[in-house]
């Protein structure tokens, strides 16, 4: 899995993953996210066009961020994600509880207007 | 038939689950089909390596079997630890919002979603959790 931050609009930071999110690589997502939230970005979208697996261990990661960010007034988004991993954040009710968008422009526009 | 029998710790995940994965694309599985398959493996080894020896180590032993009639692909897995049904977990409460929502039980609802047919028995001090996925039909 690789993480990079791939663009910035105002306050809020794009990341981009590539690869699978499973019970080894997940650790270094919150990791790393945390790092950032450290630093003072609490807006994140996440660009998932390149993220080709995601397992529970994945979802619990985005879970433990989406709580930080939230007792920090931040926010999380998602977008692009492909039919496989979208079809895990269905089945697990995720797509109720994190805001998932179609394209990564959506997603920054959302965010920056909220 | 194929089996590898593997010590349970996290290293050892990806090549137990890529075994599994490299049948299934033989035996003609989506490439969507062989992610599903991937996660309920997954999900499982990973209950297995974080519960089922508290107190040491052992192994993990995955049996993949092409079934005729009708067509099936099962997946045994099977572990010498801790006797623990993966069936008899309650499901997680999906419709909690973020504050309220917590993780455990989603792998085993993932395993129960995804997978065609799951059942678990205890045999021989062993857990073997089995887990049944239909290939697609030939044309």
């Amino acid at each position: 899995m690789e993480i990079v931050k791939s663009g910035k609009e105002n306050n809020l930071l794009v990341v981009k993953v590539t690869g699978r999110m499973d019970a080894v690589t997940a650790p270094e997502f919150e990791k790393q996210l945390t790092a950032w939230i450290d630093e003072g970005e609490i807006v994140f979208v996440i660009d998932f066009s390149m993220l080709e697996y995601i397992s529970s261990a994945g979802l619990r990661s985005i879970l433990v961020i989406a709580k930080k960010l939230k007792s920090v007034n931040g926010k999380i988004f998602l977008a692009n994600m492909e039919e496989s991993v979208n079809e895990v954040f269905e089945i697990s009710g995720f797509n109720s509880i994190i805001p998932i968008f179609d394209t990564v422009q959506a997603a920054v526009r959302h965010g920056i207007a909220s | 038939m194929f089996s590898i029998q593997l010590t349970a710790k996290i290293e050892n995940m990806e090549v137990l689950v890529q075994s599994v994965s490299s049948i299934a694309g033989k035996m003609g599985f989506t490439a969507k089909r062989i992610r599903e398959i991937e996660l309920a493996v997954e999900e499982a080894l990973v209950n297995i390596i974080n519960y089922a020896y508290p107190c040491g180590v052992g192994d993990i032993k995955i049996t993949c079997i092409q079934e005729d009639s009708p067509r099936a692909f099962v997946i045994e897995i099977e572990d010498t630890g801790v006797a623990f049904d993966l069936l008899s977990l309650k499901d997680p409460d999906i419709s909690a919002d973020l504050s309220e929502r917590q993780i455990g039980g989603l792998g085993i609802f993932l395993i129960r979603k995804l997978m065609n047919d799951v059942q678990y028995r205890r045999k021989n001090n062993r857990n073997v959790l089995t887990l049944v996925a239909y290939p697609p039909n030939e044309t």
